[in-house]
């Protein structure tokens, strides 16, 4: 008998995760198998029905996730999770549908879809894994990436400016934003919990350490170095105005929860207002009779 | 009992006079599709207009997306939350969906796309017809796979064909397209929408066994796989990377055969089922015309003009584009002495007549580039030409 | 131990398992009561996994659990094997 077979107890979080793909791909020292620990554990504590929790990845590290969450889950093409996420909610209402992606993956090329997306306040939530590259393709700059962080292609330093997420997030009209690191363990569960708990559009950035390429190719260690510095270099600061979040290389930044408000959400402004105009004929959707 | 009647609430049942556009957003409505995920583009956007005037009265959605890609992504979501989806565009909308169309054929998910194509290439001509997208729609996105095709010729065609679309979708799990022009498109014409009950529409091959036992992508003796939906508790995987009957990714070239091959046989395997043409006067004909689209009925008036000549001149009005009827092509090339295909582009289906002819018969073909129908009198001389 | 009235600190038992493991370290780095050290056994793939240096001192805070990324580490509660002496200060 193997020696993982013998152990009197199994870990919980295998109910939740497609054990017969483990172990995963990631690297050693990475932080996303962390992310979706805390992932797991929030679905546990909201107890939300977990047939009715749907994953949608991207293409990415990150977007490994839907393969290994043992949950309706759907890995779709590069940048497209979040529509897809968008098909699936307005197609049945019922589901809680958690988009779970990278950074290149959601603001690179699925930046488009990202910004309606929130301005639409589509019911779904973002967790978006932040490593600052694309890893998955060999460490290439992303939008996200600071500048002067070294990657194959800006091998001289990167000079272009990132993004702040937090900012973008809020100014397209997400009702929850907030930023942690994989290492804040717990709170990244609260999170979590609050967001699949808030309908809207909610966005939970998480700081990644991204050992194999951003660390290595910027001589800053390996994922424990990168993980310990992001942490300490990070600064509990809720409500913070995120124009003020932008993140330097090896410098300070602010996490925490900023922006946690109520909007009604696409569907809700959908029923409303044509209830509103067309009166009794109207069919609502996603309303139980 | 997967073949049920039409859901009532979608069916505009009576005689209408309706353009094409306005007659595929009917057929879907018929069909039970409610949901719609799109983006204007001439010539197509009437039909997404319509949708959205009907949908708040049938019970649905209609939301108009960012992009064309974001449009069919959100079609292959609320296709795998169950329900029936179909989006319309034009020429460069349909070139930014190519990636995600892929991805729909290896998820095996049924949804509709109409094109109502207008000249091209690039931005082309928006307002005026073409018929330049026929060999796109099948090899446009990257990789091996199959499609089913369909191209109506009138308004009333657009609705039934839209409705067969939706149930050829739901039978073999592809994506099926219905492939009109901006004539058609525009074109207003009396459309009878029969009652619900004599409305045949395909329900989903849903899987009833055991929820530990299903495999999402394991055949069954149709070569189709059965479906459930997400919320249902099979907790099922996807993606559109090379997967194994279980969903999972397989990444080396023994499942990639099986996979790759399985998208191919399930729709070559179901072709004779799928293919459907409308054939006229081809037992001792000399020449044949194969047409579709609009070019059929303006090839009309050349056929009358040529047979009144004394020419023997049969014609094949193409349904289904793809699968292509091969099987008739060959039988017919062995018999005839000439093809004539007229098209609205410079020979695309003119090509797979020539390759189905497998050089017993020459297919002649008569091109235009788009922009305006052909002037019969073209295709009579190639038909002429032919006879010779 | 610790009382306060009938209350106890809870104790937990940790499970590792080693094939899994690809010697991060977050586990060690982070335990509250330096219960984990990498060990000097390789696993199958060439990691060191941790061991368990102090049992004792394991509170069940299950921040290894949470932390490790292969999911190879888990904690259980440790059931009371002895009543031990209830204090005298209750009122």
């Amino acid at each position: 008998m193997k020696e993982e077979d013998r152990l009197e107890e199994r870990n919980p979080i295998e109910n939740f995760l497609r054990m017969d793909r483990i172990p995963h791909i990631w690297c050693p020292g990475c932080g996303i198998g962390t992310v979706v620990s805390s992932f797991a554990e929030a679905l546990r504590k909201s107890q939300l029905d977990l047939d009715k929790v749907a994953v949608v990845s991207g293409i990415g590290c990150t977007g490994r996730v839907a393969g290994y969450v043992k949950l309706d889950s759907f890995h779709s093409t590069h940048g497209r999770a979040i529509p897809f996420a968008t098909g699936l909610k307005l197609a049945n209402p019922e589901l809680k549908v958690v988009v779970f992606s990278g950074d290149g993956d959601i603001v690179g090329i699925g930046g488009n879809h990202f910004i309606h997306a929130a301005r639409r306040n589509m019911d779904i939530v973002v967790i978006c894994v932040n490593n600052f590259n694309y890893a998955m393709t060999g460490g290439q700059v992303a939008a996200t990436t600071p500048i002067l962080a070294n990657l194959s292609t800006a091998p001289y330093g990167n000079f272009e400016y990132p993004f702040n997420l937090p900012y973008l997030a809020e100014a397209c009209g997400a009702t929850y934003v907030a930023r942690w690191t994989a290492l804040h363990l717990r709170r990244v569960t609260k999170s979590i919990q609050e967001a699949l708990g808030k309908k809207g559009f909610s966005f939970i950035e998480v700081i990644t350490p991204c050992v194999t390429l951003y660390a290595r190719r910027n001589r800053l260690g390996d994922g424990l170095n990168l993980m310990k510095y992001y942490y300490e270099n990070s600064d509990i600061q809720h409500g913070a105005d995120t124009r003020t979040l932008a993140i330097d290389f090896q410098g300070k930044f602010k996490v925490g929860k900023f922006i946690d408000q109520e909007k009604p959400t696409f569907l809700e402004c959908m029923n409303t207002h044509l209830q509103k105009t067309l009166g009794e004929k109207y069919i609502p959707h996603g309303v139980k009779p | 009992m997967r073949k049920v009647k039409a859901d009532p609430k979608g069916v505009l049942t009576g005689a209408h006079y309706l353009d094409g556009d306005f007659s595929i957003a009917e057929g879907a409505l018929a069909a039970g599709c409610r949901f719609f995920a799109g983006y204007p583009i001439t010539p197509s956007t009437e039909t997404a207009e319509r949708f959205a005037e009907r949908i708040p009265f049938v019970g649905g959605v209609f939301i108009q997306m960012e992009d064309e890609i974001a449009s069919i992504t959100a079609l292959i979501g609320a296709s795998w939350a169950g329900q029936k989806a179909m989006t319309v565009t034009s020429g460069p909308g349909f070139s930014l969906m190519m990636e995600n169309i892929g991805l729909a054929c290896m998820m095996e998910t049924p949804l509709v796309i109409a094109n109502v194509q207008r000249g091209g290439p690039s931005t082309g001509l928006p307002t005026l017809v073409g018929q330049g997208d026929m060999m796109q729609v099948k090899w446009g996105s990257h990789g091996d796979f199959r499609i089913i095709a369909l191209s109506p010729d009138s308004p009333q065609e657009c609705f039934d064909l839209t409705i067969k679309a939706f149930n050829l979708s739901e039978l073999y799990r592809v994506p099926v397209f219905v492939m009109t022009d901006e004539c058609v498109g525009h074109m207003h014409e009396k459309v009878v929408i029969p009652p619900a009950d004599q409305i045949e529409v395909v329900q989903r091959k849903w899987y009833e066994g055991p929820k530990d036992k299903y495999l999402p992508y394991r055949p069954d003796k149709d070569k189709v796989p059965f479906m459930v939906k997400a919320g249902d508790g099979y907790r099922f995987h996807t993606t559109g990377l090379t997967h194994d009957e279980r969903g999972y990714p397989v990444i080396n070239a023994e499942c990639q055969d099986v996979c790759v091959r399985h998208l191919a046989d399930k729709i070559d395997h179901n072709a004779d089922k799928i293919v459907e043409f409308k054939e006229a006067q081809t037992d001792n004909a000399d020449v044949v015309v194969i047409s579709y689209g609009i070019t059929s009925r303006v090839a009309t008036k050349a056929i009358q003009e040529a047979r009144k000549s004394g020419l023997k001149v049969g014609t094949l009005r193409l349904i289904t584009v793809w699968p292509f009827p091969e099987k008739r092509i060959r039988e017919l090339a062995k018999k005839v002495k000439a093809f004539v295909v007229p098209e609205l582009n410079l020979g695309q289906v003119r090509t797979e007549v020539e390759r189905c002819a497998f050089g017993q018969a020459p297919a002649f073909g008569v091109s235009h580039c788009g922009g305006w129908v052909h002037d019969p009198d073209d295709i009579l001389k190639a038909i002429k030409e032919a006879a010779r | 131990m610790i009382y306060f009235g009938d209350l106890r600190a809870k104790k937990g038992s940790i499970h590792i398992n080693k094939e899994r493991c690809k010697g991060c370290g977050f586990c060690v780095e982070y335990c509250p009561r330096d219960v984990l050290e990498l060990s000097e056994e390789f696993n199958k793939k060439g990691y060191h996994p941790p061991r368990i240096v102090k049992e004792e001192e394991c509170c069940y805070c299950q921040l290894c659990e949470a932390i490790c990324p292969e999911f190879a580490l888990f904690v259980t509660l440790k059931k009371e094997e002895d009543e031990g002496e209830k204090s005298e200060s209750r009122p």
